[in-house]
């Protein structure tokens, strides 16, 4: 029997290791102390964390949103006295049975601090084995990859096979491959959760890469808000090194190759391609117009092919099962699965990897159970700064790069917030390009001022300040922005506007003509008390956050509209329906 | 994240290589918890780069910083799935209960408010990092808990 606690960023928040400390001292007092706890990855039901795994004869029994006090139960009862606790016991395969599992294969299912596990359920370092061999060395692993079809995860979709052999083609002797694990995009944590439950499937990704265009140094730029992440890739690469899959002469193919751990300094615009390189060069991230591409003059002037997290570990599983089965999966043009992190008002939240084409609705409402709290869904943001939002019309689109494509959204790198009725499309627009806005480098003035322009025009609509022309006005400096910029973020910014102007054009006038529009935005209208219902009770002051609700020399509650920040607790939490909205 | 490595021995083996300066300054931040001006300037001595250009790669970046903060730093995340859940609302509630504005640092310096774009852990919006650890599914009654508990710990 084992025992396993997922232990990813996730878990540890929702309490994972108070669990781990609970089970071993519920284990100790009944003398089992020889019956290890271990920590596994995410295994993608963020929601029901923290999870517990009874891993016996085969078979798997879940025990989901473990409390320590729970925990001790599982110890005495279920495993002590083998009567596992079914109120507490969830079944997996609810969310796991509609996936395709190839990038989060491993991901909850083995110890990603120990290699060893890896290798024995993980078949960790079986693919590099194989792609070091005379038969794949080189250009077979190329032709493999370009079998297989396989595009990049990272946002772009670009075929991978066609950036392996410009980089293998051009020429330089020293090369290298870019791991980016920048994960930028606010609302997404697939790269993450890879990187911190199945470290070994990424590195293993890289060494392939370095071999298919002779490479013999890697590079992993890795986000410096993921701590964990960054503890465990280093952790691995030495576990990796001291086996022998990295270093001189790995498993006696004569091949070579290195990796380096560089922790990114925080700024979105560095995990564009040319930015990146910037960074890892100890300069400002500022994109650079391209060509050259890195392929051809990278880092430190030296060709280098960079890869999304996401796309490196789906290189082993393809060498491994072969270029033919990952194309048999998915669509024509988008092969093999797709990993998404769905959060926002998504009754399940967490990471879901679906075959390509796999309809949006299967993935909102079939996996992640619709909106929580009985809530009404209302639109899907796919592709975060980059992409855009789909109102629920949009529920068949197929999830692959051309179909969602075509919807004025992206793909992007898997991020997909669900949104229910309380969100307001107008600010959430607002929202992505204040983001963008501030983590505009600056080098080109289209994306410095236009996306300032932009922002300014939103906040006037928000507030009703000007009219329908202003719709119009903001559509064409979108539309400049977005063809005039100098990289992807400028060029892309524009995206969460476009979309909600073409979608959900009735809340921008909404806003314009200051009417309430059902509950689309809690910034349109204004609270005010109705003294005839108001019983003097001064909760609403209390529920006030902002200290906006004060009490008059009379007696009765005011509402400063000025301080008021219309979140509308006071009209939540008032038993008198006292306080009104106009 | 530093590997145990000082600051000074960071600047050391870096020597002369531009390339080396990121991973300086980390050094420094880690150390120092933001950018002292002395460092800067003897990064600029032993590097031989114009101390303008360091200036200008602090400022790019959000994990330096030019002031000193304060003990404990809470990072608000403003992540999608966080923005929707009102994190708005949780770093408002911070801010009036440590009477600061978001960039600033208690009177008594244990605590500055900051933000974070994501902390990668969406699906337990709303979230928070204070020292490096993760707080989510916030709502008031436990930010008010926690600040309260890592004050005790501070008496
Ligand atoms: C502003 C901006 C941010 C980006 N952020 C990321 C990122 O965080 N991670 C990533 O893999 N790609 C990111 N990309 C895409 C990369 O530039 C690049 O296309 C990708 O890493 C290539 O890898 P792939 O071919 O494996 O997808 C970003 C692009 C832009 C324009
Ligand atoms: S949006 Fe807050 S953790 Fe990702």
């Amino acid at each position: 029997m084992r025992i396993l606690v997922g232990a990813s960023s996730c878990g540890i928040s929702a309490g994972a290791l108070n669990v781990v400390s609970a089970l071993e001292r519920a284990l100790a007092k009944k003398g089992k102390s020889s019956l290890k706890v271990e920590t596994t990855g995410c295994i993608g039901m963020c929601f029901a964390e923290p999870l517990v795994e009874i891993r016996e004869n085969g078979s798997s029994r879940f025990y989901a949103g473990v409390s320590p006090e729970d925990a001790e139960l599982i110890a005495a009862e279920d495993i002590c006295l083998k009567e596992p606790i079914e109120r507490l016991l969830i079944d997996p395969d609810e969310f796991l049975k509609r996936q395709t599992r190839i990038v989060l294969r491993n991901c909850g299912r083995v110890v990603p601090s120990d290699i060893d596990d890896c290798i024995k359920y993980g078949d960790s370092y079986k693919a590099l084995e194989k792609a070091l061999s005379e038969k794949f060395f080189g250009e077979g692993i190329i032709s493999e990859i370009r079998k297989s079809g396989l595009r990049g995860r990272g946002g772009g979709g670009f075929p991978t096979h066609l950036k392996w052999s410009a980089a293998r083609n051009a020429a330089g002797n020293k090369k290298y491959i870019v791991c980016n694990a920048d994960e930028g995009d606010p609302g997404a944590f697939m790269d993450r959760s890879v990187l911190e439950s199945d470290p070994h499937s990424v590195i293993e990704g890289i060494i392939i890469a370095g071999a298919a265009i002779g490479a013999h140094n890697g590079i992993i730029y890795l986000r410096a808000e993921y701590p964990l992440a960054v503890e465990r890739m280093k952790q691995a690469v030495s576990q990796a090194e001291k086996r022998g899959f990295l270093g001189e002469n790995i498993m006696k193919s004569g091949f070579s190759f290195n990796i380096a751990i560089k922790e990114g300094a925080g700024a979105f615009v560095c995990g564009e391609e040319t930015a990146l390189i910037a960074s890892l060069e100890g300069r400002r991230g500022m994109p650079e117009i391209r060509p050259p591409y890195p392929a051809e003059k990278g880092v430190f002037g030296c060709p280098t092919c960079i890869n999304n997290v996401e796309t490196l570990a789906n290189v082993p599983w393809i060498i491994l099962n072969g270029g033919e089965k990952f194309a048999s999966i998915g669509t024509p043009a988008s092969k093999g699965a797709k990993v998404f992190a769905v959060a926002g008002k998504a009754a399940k939240s967490g990471l879901v990897e679906i075959e390509m084409g796999t309809k949006l609705s299967d993935v909102v409402f079939g996996i992640c159970g619709g909106v929580k709290d009985g809530g009404k869904f209302k639109a899907v943001q796919l592709g975060g700064p980059s992409g855009g939002c789909l109102s629920s019309e949009f529920l068949d689109v197929p999830l692959d790069y051309e179909s969602v494509g075509k919807t004025g959204a992206i793909m992007g790198s898997g991020g997909m917030v669900v949104l229910d009725e309380s969100s307001c499309m107008v600010d959430i627009a607002k929202y992505f390009l204040s983001f963008t806005q501030a983590e505009s480098c600056g080098k080109c003035s289209f994306c410095r001022i236009g996306s300032k322009k932009m922002l300014e025009l939103l906040n006037d609509i928000m507030e009703g300040k000007v009219g329908k022309e202003s719709l119009d006005e903001l559509q064409n400096l979108a539309e400049s922005v977005k063809r005039a910029s100098l990289c992807g973020l400028g060029q892309s910014a524009p995206n969460p506007v476009l979309t909600s102007l073409k979608y959900f054009k009735e809340e921008y006038l909404a806003h314009i003509e200051f009417k309430r529009h059902s509950d689309v935005c809690r910034k349109i209208g204004k609270f005010s008390i109705v003294s005839a219902k108001c019983r003097k009770c001064g909760l609403c002051m209390k529920k006030c956050p902002v200290n906006a609700i004060c009490k008059t020399a009379e007696g009765a509650y005011v509402i400063d509209a000025d301080i008021c920040v219309k979140c509308g607790q006071c009209a939540e939490s008032c038993a008198f329906k006292a306080i009104s909205r106009s | 994240m530093s590997d145990g490595s000082t600051f000074l021995e960071v600047l050391g083996s870096a020597g002369s290589n531009k390339y080396e300066l990121i991973k300086v300054l980390q050094a420094a931040q880690n150390e120092f918890s933001y950018i002292p001006a002395s460092a800067a300037e003897e990064i600029s001595e032993k590097m031989n780069i114009p101390v303008s250009e360091i200036y200008g790669v602090i400022t790019f970046y959000r994990q330096f910083t030019l002031i000193r903060p304060g003990k404990h730093i809470i990072k608000v995340c403003e992540g999608t799935a966080c923005h929707v859940a009102d994190s708005k609302r949780l770093s408002g509630y911070i801010a009036d209960l440590l009477s600061v504005s978001p960039g600033e640092t208690t009177a008594d310096g244990l605590f500055t408010l900051s933000s974070v774009a994501c902390l990668g852990c969406c699906s337990l919006a709303p979230a928070m990092m204070i020292d490096g650890f993760v707080y989510g599914r916030l709502d008031e009654v436990q930010i008010k808990e926690i600040i309260e508990n890592i004050r005790k710990g501070e008496k």
